[in-house]
């Protein structure tokens, strides 16, 4: 073995209480690329966050290059030579490529912006990613993968020793992948040490020389990537047998509840059309972007339709706002939680019946039928807190998301729309849920759940739908809900394009 | 632990501003012998409440996430429009209908600050124009058109009945103060207790999560500029017919840095959500024993805007500690 590059000891990390990172030690070696896999919630994110310096551990250490250092902030982790490639976008909008790429450590000469020598960089650095995006092009006017590959550009573009990389392929095609790790390989000759995160097994496999799987927030092992297959990986990450997570499938009645048809809003949704039966989990499947959300929220109003008929149970219905959907019986889960999902200045109680109210009350709101109500949605969903007066911000991530449910279900809805419903919740909960949606397709609810998590659409639905870019490129039933026909329709690479 | 410490701040939460009306009540028994009579006291009570019913209004608006700064202005033009309503009743009805003719031009003038308040709520909801913009135009607007209609001089009631309404006292309480409780009252049953008040914190927290949760969030919010010009149409009509006469130069001046500084001192965050009416009651009389105190005290008063200043950005300064 190599050189070690970076090293920690005991790295733990508490937020208010709960740890979510517990005494992992990692030594990583020079031109190695490394894995870490694990669920939602492992705490994959956490610990690369403290190597680049956005948080400090709660307790350890860690050395870089030999020496103990206290890396305080992305800046002084960039200093360094540790860069990180962010989950979540951290570009800006109104600049453009060149300037985003160099926010922060411009090139000067006597105070001036040496603004040629940095275009010309940004062209030799995306030339290098296979990509041609003019540098002075708007990154608002950028697609997400276009987006994705400045990032790493912007990561790439000053000498890191370390790279880390966030999920990185999240929005990217197969081909741009498959750019990304003839690039990363050539980073790897060139004695760069990359820490790769991702919950793909099969990319882990092929482009890590080790693997560490994180299970909510301890190391369970790290080991050479040709040591564990597929299989044995997916049990370290979950803990159990996939197959005890989903409980078993309903089938659902050949009557159509729901139907869309022909739905089209300019340059998101383009000819839509679909129906739903009674009973059914229906899938929505597809890359980020491929305008799923966007498809939901046009049903439920939020969003204009340009073209396109809605209706239920045969009857044709015009829903122009969430007051509409609310009457039609239609529900819609949020994947943005603290976004669009819950007030979290609010308690348990007043989410639960926020969008019920007018249930509740004549002049005055029967405070007590609401406590009463919402002590059963406590029960059925194994809510935990301290009391029901407990205002949202202080509840875990699962508890939340089990009232935006409560509160989604309190308008007894016919036909329930799912929205990543268990991103970012820790398993049980998940399991929870699960269980819950099966509850309701058997007492006749009509389900669509929209999701990135194929283990989740491929263990729950009854028929998936695939979407790339607004439009659906297939219908998958029975035996073709499969991870490999999923991924082909969501790039293109199968079905109607 | 994390737990217990949630339950504290709620409560601190929940009392402060009453527990610094208590502190400053003792301070200003020992140190003014008149403070405790009846008489100041029920002056104190006098002197806020004609920028305490605004407040009232303006808990709903700051709740919702906006603000009203032309309340000031609008108590000059809603009171020069009373009066040129009232003198014009008064004509038609004769001396024997004069009680008429002030009835109705109470609801004058409660309909024109409704009307006002309407078309700041519709310029923000409909228009919109951030709350803060919108209201700085109108209250200039509001300003010149007192100004224009009175010709920048004292709008004057011919009513010899109309300032008996202003001085009354019922039960030995002035009327301004009866009304600026009963209003109180009104107003914390509306927040607390219908589904108004509970739509109006759910905007004023996240206007999105209203939205997709089936809330009407533009109503919610037109509505609240209407209930504060409703406040504004009481508090015109109630100082006009003390005076028997308004000012359309000075009539309402600062009112709103008033009305605002009660609501904040009163508890009720700027960012919006949540908020108090009995806070809100609390911050008017603190402000109104502050003043009283100055006065008494000899303090020039120069000095009392800045002792009111300093009130006002320590109760945040406080509230901001509470949050983190």
């Amino acid at each position: 073995m190599g050189d070690v590059l970076i090293e920690t000891q005991g790295i733990s990390k508490e937020f208010s209480g709960v740890r979510v990172l517990d005494n992992v030690g990692i030594e990583i070696n020079k031109g190695e690329i490394f894995g870490i896999i694990g669920e939602n919630g492992a705490g994959k994110s956490t610990l690369v966050k403290i190597l680049s310096g956005i948080y400090t551990p709660t307790e350890g250490k860690v050395f870089f290059e030999g020496n103990e250092v206290d890396i305080k902030d992305p800046l002084h982790a960039k200093a360094i030579g540790i860069s990180m490639i962010p989950q979540e976008f951290n570009l800006i909008n109104e600049l453009n490529v060149y300037e985003n790429i160099f926010l922060g450590s411009e090139i000067t000469s006597k105070g001036f912006l040496k603004k040629r020598e940095m275009k010309k960089r940004t062209v030799s650095l995306l030339e290098e990613l296979k990509k041609s995006i003019h540098p002075e092009e708007k990154i608002e006017r950028l697609s997400v993968a276009q987006k994705q590959m400045v990032e790493i550009a912007k990561a790439i573009a000053f000498d890191s020793k370390l790279l880390i990389m966030d999920e990185p392929t999240t929005v990217l095609t197969l081909n741009e992948i498959e750019t990304l790790f003839d690039l990363m390989r050539n980073l790897k000759e060139s004695g760069v040490t990359i820490i790769y995160i991702s919950h793909k097994l099969k990319e882990v496999r092929e482009i890590c020389d080790r693997v560490m799987v994180l299970r909510d927030g301890k190391t369970i092992s790290i080991s050479q990537t040709d040591e564990a297959d597929e299989e044995e990986m997916a049990r370290r990450m979950v803990g159990r047998d996939l197959s005890q997570v989903f409980p078993e499938k309903v089938s659902p009645s050949e009557e159509i509840v729901f139907e869309v048809e022909g739905l089209s809003s300019h340059g998101l949704l383009e000819d839509i059309s679909f129906g739903l039966r009674k009973g059914e989990i229906l899938g929505f499947a597809g890359l980020v972007g491929a305008g799923r959300t966007e498809l939901a929220e046009t049903i439920i109003g939020i969003r204009k339709k340009d073209s396109g008929k809605i209706s239920i149970n045969g009857k044709s219905v015009e829903i122009r706002s969430p007051i509409d959907a609310v009457k039609s019986k239609i529900a819609y889960l949020s994947e943005d939680r603290q976004g669009s999902g819950v007030l979290t200045s609010f308690d348990m109680i007043k989410n639960t019946t926020l969008i019920s109210l007018p249930a509740y009350s004549k002049i005055l709101i029967n405070n007590k039928l609401e406590k009463e109500k919402t002590k059963k949605y406590v029960d059925k969903f194994n809510i935990r807190a301290a009391s029901l007066k407990t205002r949202l911000e202080f509840f875990s991530g699962g508890n939340q998301q089990k009232v935006s449910l409560a509160k989604s279900l309190d308008p007894e809805p016919e036909i329930f729309i799912f929205d990543e419903p268990t991103r970012g919740i820790d398993v049980n909960a998940k399991r929870e849920i699960y269980r819950f949606m099966n509850e309701l397709v058997r007492e006749g609810v009509s389900c669509i759940l929209i999701s990135s998590e194929l283990e989740e659409i491929i263990g729950m639905c009854n028929r998936v739908i695939v979407m790339k870019e607004g439009r659906i490129t297939g219908i998958l039933e029975g035996e073709h809900i499969n991870e490999e026909e999923i991924m082909l329709h969501a790039t293109g690479l199968k079905g109607v394009a | 632990m994390a737990r217990e410490n949630v339950r504290r701040r709620f409560e601190y939460e929940k009392f402060g501003p009453l527990i610094a009306l208590a502190i400053l009540f003792v301070i200003s028994a020992f140190a003014s012998p008149y403070f405790l009579q009846t008489q100041n006291l029920l002056n104190i009570l006098r002197q806020v409440s004609y920028t305490g019913i605004i407040a009232l209004g303006m808990t709903f608006v700051i709740i919702s996430g906006g603000i009203d700064l032309s309340v000031g202005s609008m108590v000059a033009l809603v009171g020069g429009v009373v009066i040129l309503a009232l003198n014009w009743l008064v004509g038609i009805f004769g001396a024997g209908g004069e009680a008429w003719a002030i009835l109705l031009a109470l609801l004058v003038g409660l309909l024109f600050g409704a009307g006002l308040g309407a078309l700041n709520g519709l310029m923000i909801t409909l228009g919109k124009i951030a709350p803060f913009i919108a209201t700085l135009g109108t209250m200039a607007i509001f300003r010149s058109m007192a100004l224009y209609i009175g010709s920048a001089g004292v709008f004057r009631s011919e009513s010899r009945l109309f300032p008996d309404l202003g001085m009354g006292r019922v039960l030995g309480i002035p009327n301004p103060v009866v009304v600026f409780i009963g209003l109180a009252v009104v107003f914390a049953i509306i927040l607390n207790k219908t589904r108004y008040g509970r739509y109006l914190c759910a905007v004023g927290s996240n206007p999105k999560v209203a939205k997709y949760s089936a809330i009407k969030v533009n109503l919610t919010r037109f509505i609240s500029y209407v209930a504060v010009g409703i406040t504004v149409g009481f508090s015109a009509v109630f100082l006009s017919a003390r005076l028997n006469s308004m000012s359309s130069t000075n009539g309402g001046l600062n009112y709103e840095l008033d009305a605002i500084a009660a609501v904040i001192i009163g508890g009720t965050p700027m960012t919006g959500g949540s908020g108090s009416i009995l806070g809100t009651v609390i911050g008017a009389i603190t402000l109104g024993i502050i003043n009283n105190m100055l006065n008494m005290l000899g303090v020039s008063p120069y000095l009392q805007g800045t002792v009111k200043g300093v009130v006002i950005i320590g109760a945040v300064l406080i509230q901001r500690k509470r949050a983190q």
